[in-house]
């Protein structure tokens, strides 16, 4: 057991599912992430890192979306142990 | 008898709304164009018990929010042009992202059908979906079809046919927000209300007023701009 360790999506590893705690975005890009359903308290993955790391892979909802960084590192969640 | 109504077709992309339409109108649709956008829009007919259905394919969307041009157009024609009935065509499979859009249509307008498809995948899945428990939750007529296989269209022609007749009333349960949003809505509600009247809902407004959405400003200055002096 350890203390939950929040992280930012842009700094997961291929694998790791994050469930998201906060969108520290506004206006029409926050809008457009709810609505693929980036939310607070959903599980995502990530399903894989370009060569340089950017944009991201994520399983969000049973659909793959990428995120630039400009996004990925908006948004944060709980690192939740694999395998567990 | 010869009365004619509009039904519109709303729906995430790739939930089968255009095949829905395909199977009802029996590919007699032609395109046209809507508010000025050169987004063109499928239309059909389909007659049901001496009355026609003027069919509306809106643009797929995942929202209703987000600006896109594609968004705007399904947006204003909910909104603005009123259909008679608005059917939200969702993908069985896939619930909780088609809910999304589904929950918004709610909010802006009360004759709403919640039309469940790909129904006969899901159930391949393991899925089972209990349309009464979600027609008491929503509250408005939740229907199970499979376009592809055309089950189900009796019972939606048929609602549709129940709605535009005023046999069913649909009464959209409102979506409870924080009671710091609550106490907003409030506050701007009988405002909204004055402008706006019964041409649109004054809570859904006075939420996207509060959400800052500008473009929807716009749209009702434009379209109501000129109200206020013929009153």
């Amino acid at each position: 057991m350890s203390i939950p360790k929040i992280i930012k999506l842009v700094n997961g590893e291929k694998g790791n599912l994050i469930r998201i705690t906060s969108l520290n975005l506004e206006g029409v890009m926050r809008r457009r992430l709810l609505d693929l359903g980036f939310v607070a308290g959903a599980i995502v993955e990530v399903i894989r890192k370009s060569p340089l790391g950017d944009p991201i892979a994520f399983r969000v909802s049973q659909t793959t979306i990428a995120l630039r960084k400009e996004e990925s590192s908006q948004i944060e969640g709980v690192l939740m142990t694999n395998g567990e | 008898m010869g009365s004619s109504y509009r039904i519109a077709l709303a729906g995430n992309p790739n939930t089968g709304k255009s095949t829905l339409f395909n199977a009802l109108t029996g590919l007699r649709q032609h395109t046209g164009n809507w508010a000025g956008k050169t987004v063109s829009l499928a239309q059909g007919n389909v007659q049901y018990k001496g009355k026609t259905f003027h069919l509306i394919d809106l643009p797929g969307t995942y929202s209703l929010f987000s600006n896109s041009s594609d968004e705007e157009v399904a947006r204003n024609y909910i909104v603005f042009e009123k259909p008679d009935v608005t059917v939200v065509v969702l993908d069985a499979t896939s619930l909780e992202r088609n809910f999304n859009l589904a929950l918004q249509v709610l909010e802006m307008t009360k004759n709403v059908i919640i039309c469940i498809n790909l129904i006969d995948v899901a159930e391949k899945q393991g899925i089972t979906i209990n349309e009464r428990i979600l027609t008491n939750r929503l509250g408005v007529p939740v229907i199970k079809i499979s376009a592809r296989n055309k089950k189900g269209f009796p019972m939606l022609l048929d609602t549709i046919d129940r709605i535009v007749t005023g046999a069913i009333e649909c009464q959209p349960v409102p979506m409870a927000y924080p009671d710091e949003i609550e106490e907003k809505i409030k506050k701007i509600e009988p405002k909204v209300f004055e402008l706006v009247g019964n041409q649109l809902s004054a809570r859904w407004v006075s939420l996207r007023l509060l959400d800052g959405d500008e473009k929807l400003l716009n749209e009702i200055n434009q379209r109501f701009g000129q109200k206020e002096v013929v009153e």
